[in-house]
């Protein structure tokens, strides 16, 4: 029944950009200061107060359009966006209407699956935040903190070129991506400086007209995103399927009930009455600083990713994960300088150090787990001094203690035992304690031996060295 | 032995520096005169005794120690600044607008703060919450506006300079209607850093003074970029009192066929015309030219500068500062009980006037339509600059009309201003200057346009015209 209707989706995201002051005045941009602490004249719209363009948050803006292929407005100019709300000083906004500073770019979405997908770019344009409204519990009244009310926010549409809630979500991650790679934001959707409402319609498949398109909002995670799509694209079908007819409106997510809810319909929507920024003034875009910023564009992720696969050998899966991350791709060419196992080192960055990423919540630079101490540690496994399995539970020990390999494996004892007379006597050991299995290997069921092999290893605490310990049971066994 | 109050500010400049004139002597003189004469004139919105103590030890400022009264929608830190609106009652901005931090710099004595048409929305000074001020020259008549507290303090002798804003004609209007000269700069020319918006694309402060040379003095200090508004044009600023020398020889004065209209005062056609015989006989040369889309100015303002306004003015809504109504049941009713009571009528027909232009389906017939006739009123002038250097037409279409005259009739009241707009929509230096009385004694005044930035060429003929006639000499029996 679902392959009946095709799902389109439009996303806009909107990306604090990470500059030093705001976007038309000198307060500093510092997040999680006292309320009301950042603020002047012109953030807060005080009569007379006027707005001059941040240089740098103009040229960040630049730099996200052509890192997504946009195209860029030869005019640049300001418009005003007229709507009443306390947390917003002017009671308009200053944006970009008729002319966004750039436009139809796209960005290339692998999905999980390795399927390549573009996703276009409608527009990029700049303009400034809104403050925050604050609520206090019981209280008759509201309060504000224009803290945040004028910093830079560069708003990126996609195209409705986007069909599940799965492409929504994989759209998303490469746009994180790419956009952390230029150092413009840190994109840290708890914090507000990421923020994605999506437009979403259904029409049956092959239907060349778009459905009645519903706006949600309020979805604070990627993750959230992708399940309030999927919950609207249900919603959408089961009315249509009913022969309910579908409203245009805004519904909000609620991430407790897993719902959408309306908010707002279409008749109840704002008249923004646009029209352009009498107090900037338009200016011509100079193409010498478009051909500077885009020489100066950052190897983006999935050049660097081609390159992976090329200079140290990697997996395209592997590569691809690296790089999704520019703080793990970083690491892990720090590593790389220190360590000629390429892959291996892949394979520990992408396997154990993942999963230690994931369990504690953190990115790579939240685990403090220096690069030169991963080197150290994998260079013991070479050395044999430990074994893997050992590796394994240094490398947790090593992010718990902030202690190097070295110190863990010498304190607790942790060596492996490569020493011929110890190995001896525990499989000696072994062999007297375990005669049924000594039996059957000699019977000619020969994986027995993987049972006495795991028994040694325990005698020793994980600590032989495991092709040694082979070696010796074989030998000792008769061959 | 004279009347400090009535000297203009070159005169007490060289007595301060001269003669060791005290500038707390020209303060008092000048306090005696507002008290008891500003009961009858309502010039002041508030007075600043305080303004000597306020002067910098160093004597060594362009204005040092020369009284300014401040049109009160120009931000001063810490003293009230209300557009002559309620909903501004006790505001006082925390910071002084670009132009006050020049005149400080300068030390100029701010002695207090004049009345106005709320949020300079009128030609009259009658929509001021504080009621209107009235025309020295005879009290029952209106003094102009929206900058009618700083003309009629200037002719009432009740301040030496004044600051006004003009949108439409606010300060040459009333430098008209009051018999002083009124200056509005090429937009860009002055900071609009301060000065609370009525219209960001028309809006200009500039001087209204005694005469043409005190006119130069302020511009002088008060000229010039400012890294604070975008719009302010980062060009190097003469010294204007270079300009000044009585000499329009060669001088090329264009006349628009256009402005000698039908139902122009008679005493103010003849005013004009004899002024241009005498600009003239000066070694000027007239000539006629055209500036066809004239009729459509006043239409055209009145979409772009409400439109403006109603934006600009969305952020009185109770929220951060001024008045706020405290029966409200809820945020909506807040922001409709306080514009309902905080706005007069004026601003509010200005509100719905332009939030209609803008809204979705009207935007283009009425907003996007008036920005392209804008256009070719600017083509109008660039292409009458390649004929003349200057451009002479009337101020106003009368002399100053009756209080409660036009309050009416809000498209008559629009109509007075109809020489003045298009200076402002073009962008275009503009200055007033007296060249006349009616039979009642009512001033005229000579409107003189230049080419953007061409502050000089303004200067050099009104002050070679001022100094060939004296109705600046001429000052209202009070």
């Amino acid at each position: 029944m679902t392959n009946k209707y095709e799902t389109v989706i439009g996303l806009e995201v909107h990306l604090q950009l990470e500059t030093d002051t705001k976007a038309f005045c000198g307060c500093s941009t510092e997040f999680g200061r006292p309320p009301n602490s950042h603020t002047c004249p012109v953030c807060l719209g005080f009569p007379g107060s006027l707005p001059v363009l941040n240089e740098k948050a103009f040229l960040y803006s630049i730099k996200v359009a052509l890192a997504l292929s946009c195209k860029i407005q030869d005019i640049i100019k300001f418009d005003r966006k007229n709507y009443y709300y306390p947390d917003l000083p002017k009671n308009f906004q200053i944006s970009q209407f008729d002319m966004p500073l750039s436009y139809d770019g796209f960005v290339d979405v692998l999905s999980g699956s390795g399927a390549k997908k573009r996703v276009h770019i409608k527009r990029v344009h700049l303009e400034e935040d809104a403050g925050k409204l604050i609520h206090p519990v019981k209280a008759s009244n509201s309060l504000v903190d224009f803290n945040r009310a004028g910093m830079p926010l560069l708003e990126i549409v996609t195209e409705p070129d986007i069909n599940s809630p799965e492409e929504a979500y994989d759209y998303l991650t490469a746009l994180k991506s790419i956009l952390q790679y230029l150092r413009v934001s840190d994109c840290d959707m708890e914090k507000g400086s990421l923020r994605c409402d999506a437009n979403i319609s259904i029409r049956r498949a092959g239907e060349k007209e778009l459905g009645v398109k519903v706006e949600v909002k309020n979805m604070n995670s990627f993750r959230w995103v992708r399940e309030a799509l999927g919950f609207e694209t249900k919603r959408q079908i089961a009315m249509a399927e009913a022969k309910e007819r579908i409203v245009q409106e805004t519904r909000l997510w609620d991430a407790q009930k897993l719902v959408t809810i309306s908010m707002r319909s279409k008749e109840e929507a704002h008249d923004y009455r646009y029209f352009p920024e009498p107090d900037l003034v338009p200016f011509i875009m100079d193409k010498k600083i478009i051909e500077d910023i885009r020489k100066a564009l950052p190897e983006l992720p999935e050049e660097r990713s081609n390159r992976f696969v090329k200079e140290y050998g990697l997996s395209e899966y592997d590569a691809r994960v690296l790089t999704g991350q520019i703080d793990l791709a970083d690491y892990f060419e720090e590593c790389a300088r220190g360590y000629e196992n390429k892959k291996t080192l892949a394979n520990w960055i992408n396997g154990d150090i993942a999963a230690q990423m994931n369990a504690r919540n953190v990115g790579i630079l939240g685990l403090s787990l220096k690069p030169g101490d991963l080197v150290e540690l994998l260079k013991m496994i070479d050395g044999q001094s430990i074994s893997g399995k050992i590796a394994k539970e240094v490398l947790v020990e090593m992010i718990d203690t902030k202690n190097r390999a070295g110190e863990i494996v010498s304190s607790k004892g942790l060596s492996q035992i490569s020493d011929k007379g110890a190995i001896e006597e525990a499989v000696l050991d072994v062999l007297s304690k375990n005669e049924r299995s000594v039996n059957d290997y000699k019977g000619g069921k020969k994986t027995a031996i993987t049972f006495l092999v795991g028994q040694v290893m325990k005698q020793t605490k994980g600590k032989a060295n495991p092709a040694m310990v082979n070696d010796m049971l074989k030998k000792h066994l008769g061959e | 032995m004279e009347n400090l109050y009535s000297l203009t500010a070159h005169e007490l400049k060289e007595k301060i520096d001269k003669d060791g004139l005290a500038p707390s002597d020209v303060l008092d003189s000048l306090f005696k005169r507002i008290e008891s004469l500003d009961k009858k004139i309502k010039a002041f919105v508030t007075l600043n005794k305080n303004a000597a103590s306020l002067l910098p030890k160093d004597k060594t400022g362009k204005l040092y120690g020369i009284p300014v009264l401040v049109k009160d929608n120009i931000c001063v830190k810490g003293e009230a600044t209300t557009c002559a609106s309620r909903i501004l009652e006790s505001f006082k901005p925390p910071y002084d607008a670009t132009v006050i931090k020049r005149l400080k710099s300068e030390g100029a004595a701010l002695i207090g703060k004049a009345n106005m048409d709320e949020f300079a929305f009128g030609s009259s000074c009658e929509t001021s919450c504080y009621g209107p001020t009235r025309n020295p020259w005879n009290t029952d008549r209106i003094p102009g506006g929206s900058s009618g507290g700083s003309a009629a303090a200037v002719a009432s002798d009740q301040t030496i300079l004044a600051l006004g804003s003009d949108t439409g004609g606010s300060i040459r209007q009333p430098a008209s209607l009051c018999g002083v000269v009124g200056l509005k700069p090429t937009y860009g020319r002055v900071s609009r850093y301060g000065l609370i918006a009525f219209a960001s694309s028309l809006d200009q402060i500039g001087p209204i003074t005694k005469d043409v040379r005190d006119a130069a003095l302020v511009m002088n200090v008060i000229s010039g970029y400012d890294e604070m508004d975008s719009t302010c044009v980062d060009m190097p600023v003469p010294d204007y009192t270079k300009s000044l020398v009585k000499d329009v020889k060669g001088l090329r004065v264009g006349v628009p066929k256009e402005y000698f209209i039908e139902g122009i005062d008679k005493e103010v056609e003849a005013s004009v015309r004899r002024s241009i015989d005498i600009l003239r006989d000066l070694g000027a040369k007239i000539v006629e030219i055209t500036l066809p889309h004239t009729q459509y100015a006043v239409s055209t303002y009145y979409i772009v500068a409400p439109a403006e306004a109603s934006s600009n003015l969305a952020r009185f809504d109770g929220v951060q500062y001024g008045f706020r109504a405290l029966d409200a049941k809820d945020l909506i009713d807040m922001y409709i009980k306080t514009r309902s009571k905080g706005f007069g009528n004026e601003a509010k027909r200005r509100i719905l006037l332009g939030t209609y232009c803008l809204s979705t389906g009207y935007y283009d017939a009425y907003y996007l339509k008036a920005q392209k006739i804008r256009t070719k009123i600017k083509e109008d002038f660039d292409n009458a600059f390649k004929l003349c250097d200057l451009i002479v037409t009337p101020t106003t279409p009368t002399p100053a009309f009756k209080i409660g005259e036009k309050t009416k009739d809000p498209l008559s009241m629009y109509l007075s201003d109809i020489f003045t707009i298009s200076a402002n929509l073009a962008g275009l230096p503009a200055i007033s200057i007296p060249c006349g009385f009616s039979k009642d004694s009512l001033p005229i005044g000579l409107h003189m346009l230049a080419k953007p930035f061409d502050e000089e060429t303004l200067f050099r003929a009104a002050y070679a015209f001022e100094q060939n006639t004296d109705h600046h000499k001429r000052k209202p029996s009070l």
